[in-house]
């Protein structure tokens, strides 16, 4: 309890970052008896970034972590709300206002052998957001690179290659010192470390955290692994169908989750000791509705066993409890 | 080799009548331009009925060649170069191509990571569940589609009946898996190889299908044989592990014996580097370095490019997988005073 408004402390003393309001993304999904359907991929979501912090967004495939994280930086232009940006509106800029803040505004993917151009060197892969950004002299660009690649524990030799040549490790490496070349603020990381082998895993999340020192970097994590999110986040935001759930301090919330789809999720996990193998732990049953007709109400409700009425009639509004924010008409205990 | 043979056979091998699969020794080759790629290189794996087994290992390791082998689907310029197979009793090794028709989705079957890529996208998956069930069985297509859908409902398909006429792209990830389990399961085999068969799915799902496994090998017996990357998933369901690396099997123990008293330094080293729920560390355990290029392993033992613990030997002489305790084998060096289980 103390430790809860210590931290709701901490937080309202941070300086924030970004902060979206309303947020909505639509997707056109076709037509069916004359009317035009939508994808409803993002639907009002409010969301603050700490200056430093990483706070990571996670849920299910297709609950839109990766679109929100897109609208986020514009990559996605999004269909309403608000993005404020060092407390500036970025989402109705025109480009040439929104350069300086996109060159802030960074992006890491999941698999680094799909972003990476594969016809480009490491040094040209990692030199061009220089080149974009107008560092005009060659000799000073090339000192930039090489420092980056040190940086991310690539060797300089290797500067004359190309993305076959790595290993999908050393590839997710370049692609970080491509984000960090410009010195951006934010970093979204797209399940940076999904497509890779756990020993290759721990090497990657040791070198983002080591940046994130350095530079005081902010990132957003989208990941659909619960360990690696309890590793590595300060807080944690669960999605569902478009709609967040709850957001919260990583402790707390895995301590105590206060949504039921995020108690359903932390009981999914294969943990990796057979002590704790049990045959009863509660599963979620069925299957994710559809985003195009999702369920009126509480989007989770034909999926909770905690349903009542009101849920499939109302969308929860926002509870704060303990100082941690949760959607659900009826939140678990502690 | 013969000699090799031999021991691996009077050693770990004795008393086998009781396995419904039993793998001696295997190596499996591909023969490219660049060299010899020993994908699978003296592997011993043994199935009991009635049990999960697992081999986990990182990307590359040899556990999907394993298993291609064992069904008879490696390709060129992959081919089985030595060891055995023995299915119930019977040696499947080099057998013809008809006749391994035959045993395959009867005695044997298995399933893959992404099921769309095993199903036609354009016939109902009902349809499909019942040619294979008419593949193998004389019975009317009337019967046929009765027992496809009493296995769709055992499987944990809702509205079987409906799904029945369903088409590949219009279920879930999850659901296409649960079909594709069910049509493994329709001749009950001995044993089915599940190849990463929860990796691409989301983790309340996985859960599920993990659990639906659990129920099919206790309630009709089935062996499987589970293949996964994931320590999470072994820890779950796995009756024994196999713990692979650069085409051999390092360490390979009961699972609670891998996850308490694990011995190698590979299988330590992957333990120590997955985050964990229940405990709060600034930094992960790394590994260093990568997998070794299978054209241009070390000399000596395979891991010892990575391993923390390597002596000046481990760098030219190949270990053995050496007993350690009650059906609790590692590959190190620090062992050696244990019974070798294998060839070199
Ligand atoms: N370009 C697009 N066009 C149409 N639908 C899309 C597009 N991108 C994403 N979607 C849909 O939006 C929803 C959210 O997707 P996504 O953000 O990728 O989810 P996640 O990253 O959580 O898996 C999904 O239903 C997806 O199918
Ligand atoms: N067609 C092929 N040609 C050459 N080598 C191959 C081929 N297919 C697989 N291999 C080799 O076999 C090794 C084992 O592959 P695989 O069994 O698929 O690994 P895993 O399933 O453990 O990820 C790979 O490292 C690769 O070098
Ligand atoms: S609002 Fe209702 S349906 Fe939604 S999670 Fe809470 S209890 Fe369940
Ligand atoms: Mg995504
Ligand atoms: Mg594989």
């Amino acid at each position: 309890m103390e430790n809860n408004i210590q931290t709701a402390e901490k937080n309202s003393r941070k300086k924030i970052l970004l902060e979206a309001k309303n947020l909505v993304k639509e997707f056109p999904a076709g037509r069916n008896k004359g009317k035009s359907l939508v994808v409803h991929a993002i639907s009002h979501v409010d969301l603050t970034l700490y200056e430093g912090e990483t706070l990571a967004l996670v849920g299910e495939s297709g609950c839109g972590k990766s679109t929100l994280g897109r609208v986020l930086i514009r990559l996605l232009e999004a269909t309403s709300g608000q993005i404020c940006f060092d407390g500036k509106n970025i989402v109705e800029m025109n480009e040439s206002a929104f350069s300086p803040y996109r060159k802030q505004m960074q992006i890491i993917f999941q698999d680094p052998y799909a972003s990476l151009n594969p016809r480009m060197s490491v040094k040209q892969i990692i030199e061009e957001p220089l080149v974009t950004y107008g560092m005009r002299d060659k000799k000073e660009r090339e000192m930039r690179v090489k420092a980056l690649m040190k940086e991310v524990g690539i060797a300089e030799e290797f500067y004359n290659r190309y993305p076959h040549q790595f290993s999908g490790g050393q590839r997710q490496r370049i692609g970080i010192a491509r984000a960090i070349a410009l010195n951006p603020k934010l970093i979204i990381c797209d399940e940076p470390v999904s497509a890779l082998d756990v020993s290759i895993q721990s090497q990657v999340l040791n070198l983002l955290k080591d940046l994130q020192e350095r530079y005081r970097l902010t990132y957003l994590f989208i990941s659909h692994d619960l360990s690696v999110v309890k590793f590595i986040a300060n807080r944690v935001c669960v999605m569902f169908l478009g709609c967040i759930c709850e957001i919260g301090p990583t402790e707390s919330l895995y301590e105590h989750p206060l949504h039921p789809y995020t108690r359903f999720l932390l009981n999914a996990i294969p943990k990796a000791d057979p002590k704790l193998r049990s045959q009863e732990k509660e599963l979620l049953s069925g299957e994710l509705p559809s985003p195009i007709n999702p369920p009126p109400g509480c989007r989770f409700h034909t999926r909770c066993p905690y349903a009542r009425d009101i849920c499939s009639q109302q969308a929860p509004c926002r509870k704060e409890i303990n100082g941690r924010e949760v959607f659900c008409h009826f939140p678990l205990e502690d | 080799m013969n000699e090799q043979l031999l021991q691996a056979n009077s050693n770990a091998h004795e008393a086998n009548t009781e396995l419904v699969l039993d793998i001696r020794n295997l190596k499996s080759h591909f023969f490219t331009a660049k060299g010899v790629v020993p994908a699978v290189d003296g592997v011993s794996i043994q199935v009991p009925p009635g049990k999960i087994i697992g081999i986990v290992g990182e990307s590359g390791c040899g556990k999907s060649m394993t298993a291609m082998s064992v069904m008879g689907l490696l390709r060129y310029p992959g081919k089985i170069v030595g060891g055995s197979i023995i299915l119930s009793g019977k040696e499947i090794t080099h057998i013809r191509p008809k006749e391994l028709a035959k045993i395959r989705g009867n005695e044997i079957s298995m399933i893959f990571q992404e099921p769309m890529t095993s199903l036609n996208p354009v016939y109902p998956i009902g349809h499909q569940v019942r040619e294979a069930i008419l593949l193998h069985q004389k019975i009317s297509k009337e019967e046929a589609k009765n027992r496809v859908i009493d296995i769709f409902r055992a499987v944990g398909i809702p509205e079987p009946q409906k799904r029945y006429y369903s088409f590949p792209h219009q279920l879930s990830g999850g659901l296409r898996q649960r079909v594709m389990i069910g049509m493994a399961m329709v001749c009950r085999p001995k044993v089915m190889i599940a190849d990463e068969p929860t990796t691409a799915l989301d983790v309340t799902i996985e859960a599920q299908i993990l659990r639906l496994m659990k129920k099919l090998c206790e309630e009709q017996g089935t062996s499987i044989i589970l293949i996964t990357h994931n320590m999470g998933v072994v820890a779950e369901i796995c009756d024994y592990v196999y713990v692979m690396y650069a085409g051999k099997v390092m360490e390979q123990a009961e699972t609670f014996t891998l996850f308490e008293k694990n011995s190698h330094p590979y299988t330590q080293g992957l333990l120590k580097s997955i985050p964990k729920l229940d405990e709060k560390t600034d930094r992960l355990y790394t590994i260093d370095g990568v997998v070794p290029n299978l054209l241009h392993l070390p000399e000596g033992c395979s891991f010892c490019t990575r391993c923390s613990q390597a002596q000046k030997r481990c760098f030219s002489e190949k270990p053995y997988l050496y007993e350690t305790g009650q059906n609790h084998g590692v590959r190190c060096f620090q062992y050696e005073s244990g019974v070798h289980l294998d060839g070199k």
